[in-house]
């Protein structure tokens, strides 16, 4: 995997891009690509390029240009048909001068254009950069895998893999966006193109931009989740039938993750079903040793170490563990933050980035990963409690209705019951409205939205002047055809999946070690055939991804099969509420750095850091849900104006050595 | 530091307890200087989630030294600060 970065010119009333600026904006990545680094500049456009070699070890490097000179592109990611794409593109007269699958992409714009990207299956985030017709070219794989962030003003175009790159340039303004900053606090992520940075633009997942010569700047939508609708011809398939045939299907995903590639691939192993069966899909696709890599948790509440051993076992695979502790938590969450370059609601991302360390210290750059299966194949519990909730607003007054709630949280039951029925008025929320849009979601948003408590004043007042995009202002067409599984399906797609568990959680603790996430369930066309199934194969009854579970039957253990789905947590306030905490945790939380960030109000963030010491100090552990993600929203928020929007000193990293060192800006093209 | 609940010089009122219990929930769950109303929703404001209501129980039942039964379990019955007065008023002696 790689890191980009760019400056074009737009309107040609400035000087050519500096090999400095360029130099700076790919050191701040260099993370993200340690092997070798490469450089284009012509009068316009200059790009940068930090790479981690994957395939095409020998002459795969970029930027990578077509051998008359005009086409020129940089791209992170993999497009795993590129043999298959290659062999088209011959066939349609295309010569080609590497291996790499970087070359198929420079073919396959120039034969297909814009439609290009929908036959890639794969992950990227790719610039393409004419240098005849000046124009610029940023696209992004359907679900937004690889990051890509644009800053654009004043005709200057940057864009970067991560959003470091581009404050790495002092002329770039540094500071929240508050729009940005009230999304996260509702759907745990802002909503691309919204980021929680002022003037720093993501481009959208499955989008392409244009920016032309003028510069314009053109979006087009290559993807997004299409469920049937109303009244759609009948799924042609039984529920045996569908279950042999994504089994295949996750083979050939599985498969072209492993064998594309010129370095070993390994495997997460979390001990949940996903993970396993892309594990032991991976272990079938290749012969030798097989490597798997797992997060083990001291807290017992979190762990789920039988379950991976078990699967390990199964695979005989070589299995690393790494041990995570409070402490290790919070000792690696400025690191976590900086890389994440967005507020958490969650310390789940800091285990992530402590497994990544694992993965690389064994010497491996790419795994295998389970994400996905939760969203394409329903394996959340916010999918049965809506399916509940549904099922209860048909006759709100009913008691017997609600206990189907202890089927989902099992501790309900176990809970006293002034909790338990405190647990149902919660959940009762928007019972009135079953077929509203944000039905699904309406628990979570509105229990995350309720951390806005904590903003200033003047920030909650301009917020209400201009108030947040809504995600279901921008909901498909179709969307209000489709089943209500599918539609909660949707919103959990766009909203957690591509802007936190791919990114926070994803490619950002991935990349922080050089390490590349590989995802099968995210196959473009294993995620077409999910889309395609009813929402009885997916969800039966309260049996949450059922059809995956027919599917694994014979591959994984039946006890990881069987056992109940266990939500990948980590602890969050506790990390953090030792006497011994790490002294920045005081620091980001005192006064004068709370006045500084100008998010929050300071006697609040003091009050709730108060509490949650003195009832730690109690030997009380167990925060509610809205003391740890407030805690950690607030913990992170800081942590983020620390790192990366207070006054910068001297780039901390540079890069001296370019593979490829192109210089044309005294050319005319 | 909550006299109402602790002696027994005279009764503590539905009020009494109501302004107690807001305290409270400005100190332990609001944080931000602002406070309740009587009739605000504790639940549907997201102020109060559903694991966040076990500290309010057990702050009502270590103030007022009482104890809530299975019988008590009426949702209704902790929505808001006056519901709440109201309620825990009739589980002290007179």
């Amino acid at each position: 995997m790689c890191g980009i970065a760019g400056i074009v010119a737009l309107d040609g009333r400035h000087p050519p891009p500096s090999r400095e600026a360029l130099t700076d904006m790919i050191a701040a990545v260099r993370h993200r690509g340690p092997d070798a680094f490469g450089i284009y500049r012509d009068a316009r456009a200059g790009l940068a390029h930090a790479r981690l070699s994957i395939i095409d070890l020998s002459s795969g490097d970029q930027p990578m240009g077509t051998g008359d000179g005009r086409l020129w592109v940089v791209f992170n990611g993999e497009i795993f048909n590129y043999v298959e794409l290659r062999g088209e593109l011959e066939q349609l007269g295309h010569g080609f001068r590497t291996r790499s699958d970087t070359e198929v992409i420079l073919h396959a714009w120039e034969c297909w254009g814009a439609d290009c990207f929908g036959r890639f299956n794969g992950q990227w985030a790719i610039a393409l950069w004419d240098a005849v017709r000046r124009t610029l070219v940023l696209a992004r794989d359907r679900v937004g895998v690889r990051p890509l962030y644009v800053h654009h003003r004043d005709g200057v175009l940057r864009f970067a893999s991560e959003v470091k790159s581009l404050f790495a340039d002092p002329a770039v303004r540094r500071a929240f966006d508050l729009r940005g900053l009230d999304q996260l606090f509702t759907y745990w992520a802002p909503l691309a193109p919204t980021t929680v940075f002022d003037g720093v633009e993501e481009v959208r997942p499955g989008s392409v931009r244009t920016y032309d010569d003028s510069g314009l700047c053109s979006e087009q939508i290559i993807w997004r989740p299409e469920f049937p609708h109303d009244g759609a011809a009948a799924f042609p398939l039984s529920v045996e039938e569908a279950a042999e045939e994504l089994r295949a299907k996750l083979r050939t995903a599985t498969r072209l993750r492993i064998t594309r590639a010129d370095v070993p691939v390994g495997s997460y192993l979390s001990g949940g079903l996903d993970s396993s069966v892309i594990a032991r899909l991976g272990r079938e696709a290749k012969e030798g040793e097989f490597r798997t890599f797992s997060i083990r948790f001291e807290d017992a509440e979190f762990d789920e170490t039988p379950y991976q051993r078990m699967m390990a076992a199964q695979l005989d695979s070589r299995h690393e563990e790494v041990l995570v502790r409070r402490s290790d938590i919070a000792r690696v969450f400025p690191d976590v933050v900086r890389h994440a370059e967005r507020p958490l609601l969650r310390s789940a991302a800091a285990p992530m980035f402590l497994l990544s360390g694992l993965v690389r210290s064994a010497g491996f750059k790419a795994v295998l990963t389970g994400e996905g299966a939760d969203e394409f194949l329903a394996g959340y519990d916010l999918f049965r409690e809506a399916a509940v909730r549904r099922f209860w607003a048909r006759d709100p007054e009913s008691r017997l209705r609600p206990r189907l709630m202890d089927r989902l949280y099992p501790y309900l039951a176990r809970s006293p019951q002034q909790a338990r029925g405190m647990a149902l008025q919660f959940w009762k929320k928007g019972l009135e409205a079953p077929d509203a849009p944000g039905f699904s979601h309406g628990p979570r948003w509105s229990s995350t939205a309720a951390l806005k408590r904590f903003f200033t004043p003047a920030a909650a007042v301009s917020l209400a002047a201009a108030p947040a995009a809504d995600v279901l202002a921008e909901l498909p067409p179709a969307f209000g055809s489709w089943d209500p599984l599918a539609r909660a399906q949707y919103l959990e797609i766009v909203t957690l999946l591509s802007g936190y568990l791919l990114s926070s959680q994803g490619d950002r603790m991935l990349m922080a070690h050089s390490v590349e996430g590989r995802f099968p369930f995210l196959d473009a066309d294993v995620m077409e055939f999910c889309l395609s199934l009813p929402a009885d194969y997916k969800l039966r009854i309260l049996d949450e991804k059922h059809l995956l579970k027919r599917a694994a039957r014979g591959m994984v253990p039946e006890p990881i099969i069987g056992r109940p789905k266990q939500p990948y947590r980590a602890p969050d306030a506790a990390s953090f509420a030792a006497p011994d905490a790490p002294e920045y945790v005081r620091e980001v939380l005192s006064e004068r750095s709370v006045l500084q960030a100008g998010v929050f109000q300071p006697a609040a963030v003091s009050a709730l850091h108060d509490k949650i010491r003195a009832r730690a100090a109690g030997g009380d552990t167990q925060f509610s849900n809205a003391d740890n993600m407030a805690f950690l929203g607030v913990l992170s928020t800081q942590l983020l104006h620390d790192t990366l929007l207070r006054p910068a000193g001297a780039p901390d990293q540079t890069v001296h050595t370019f593979t490829v060192d192109v210089d044309r800006t005294m050319t005319h093209a | 530091m909550h006299e109402h609940g602790t002696a027994g010089a005279s009764p503590v009122t539905e009020q009494q307890i109501a302004a107690t219990v807001g305290e409270f929930v400005r100190r332990n769950f609001l944080f931000d200087g602002r406070s309740v109303g009587p009739d605000e929703s504790l639940t549907q404001s997201g102020v109060v989630d559903s694991t966040g209501i076990l500290e309010l129980i057990e702050f009502l039942e270590a103030t007022y030294r009482i104890k809530f039964g299975d019988a008590d379990l009426v949702a209704d019955n902790f929505d808001s600060l006056s519901t709440i007065g109201r309620f825990v008023r009739t589980k002290l002696p007179a």
